[in-house]
């Protein structure tokens, strides 16, 4: 009894809740006119990549802020641990990720590219590249992270570092991130490029530096 | 045929997320999230956002899955010593 009245309570909350959505208006602010009336200033021809960089970059710029402090809050979470062997996999799943990275990593580069003018850009890029890495260790050929070297901490840092300063030098012209029209194609791609290695590793790394516990995965 | 492929992903989507949450074995879980991960990845590209669709299957079914798997890798080699 009891359990029938909780599913008829569970019904009327979600038939109450397909009502409310039923009764959204229209959104109250319409952006698809403006985002398409400056997409030619923004230095790239696809929307999603122009809300991304441009109009928001902030919002990007923060993203890939958080994404280094999660990796910084792992690694002081993590304190020094010992290298661990790799246990390596059958020889046709190694010979597999073999022939898997070298795709994996020409996907990237062409999902980089392609973000100025189709759906792609840094964040599926680094993505693909951090599954490449994580698919080359879990076969065995790549051992676990324990401690970044110097190498790693500037490839981690590299994305919002190269972010930063071009936020910082577009600041002296009054205005964050506001991209001169000429040069907002190259300065959308060069940040692009530092976020995808940088998401890559970060991402990687989370991966990697964790699975250094208990003796490798 | 567009509204009933739809409809049937809809449906995996909702079955598989049910079946994610009240599985009584862990293992079994994980691999309905990876699943449900990558069901989503379709419904993303249905939705027409081929840009979510791509970090879905990368980050949500692919990374995750594999953090989710080791972890469940580590508790039951600690489970085995104990």
């Amino acid at each position: 009894m009891r359990r029938l009245s909780v599913i008829a309570l569970a019904l009327a909350f979600v038939a109450l809740l397909i009502g409310a959505m039923l009764e959204l208006g229209p959104a109250a602010v319409d952006l698809r006119g403006p985002v398409a009336a400056h997409l030619v200033q923004s230095g790239v021809s696809h929307t999603v990549t122009a809300v991304l960089l441009n109009y928001r970059g902030y919002d990007t710029l923060l993203e890939i802020a958080v994404l280094l402090l999660a990796l910084l809050a792992i690694l002081a979470a993590l304190g020094d641990m010992p290298d661990s062997p790799t246990r390596a996999a059958h020889p046709v799943l190694q010979t597999l990720a073999r022939l898997a990275a070298p795709l994996m990593i020409v996907v990237a580069v062409y999902l980089l590219w392609a973000g100025a003018f189709r759906p792609g850009g840094a964040f599926q890029a680094g993505a693909v590249l951090a599954a490449a890495g994580v698919l080359l260790h879990l076969v065995g050929l790549i051992p676990g992270w324990s401690l970044p070297r110097l190498r790693l901490r500037i490839g981690l840092a590299a994305g919002f570092v190269v972010f930063l300063t071009v936020a910082a030098l577009l600041l002296m012209q009054g205005a964050l991130l506001k991209y001169p029209p000429d040069m907002a194609g190259g300065l959308i791609l060069l940040i692009e490029s530092g976020l995808t290695i940088s998401l890559a590793l970060i991402l990687a790394g989370l991966f990697l530096f964790l699975s250094q516990e208990e003796g490798g995965s | 045929m567009t509204l009933a492929f739809d409809l049937l992903l809809a449906l995996s989507l909702l079955w598989s997320a049910w079946r994610t949450l009240t599985t009584p074995r862990l293992d079994r879980a994980i691999v309905l999230f990876i699943a449900f991960g990558l069901l989503m990845t379709l419904a993303w590209a249905r939705l027409s956002a081929p840009d979510i669709g791509l970090a879905e299957a990368a980050i949500g079914a692919g990374l995750t899955g594999a953090l989710l798997l080791d972890a469940y890798g580590v508790l039951r080699r600690r489970r085995a010593e104990s």
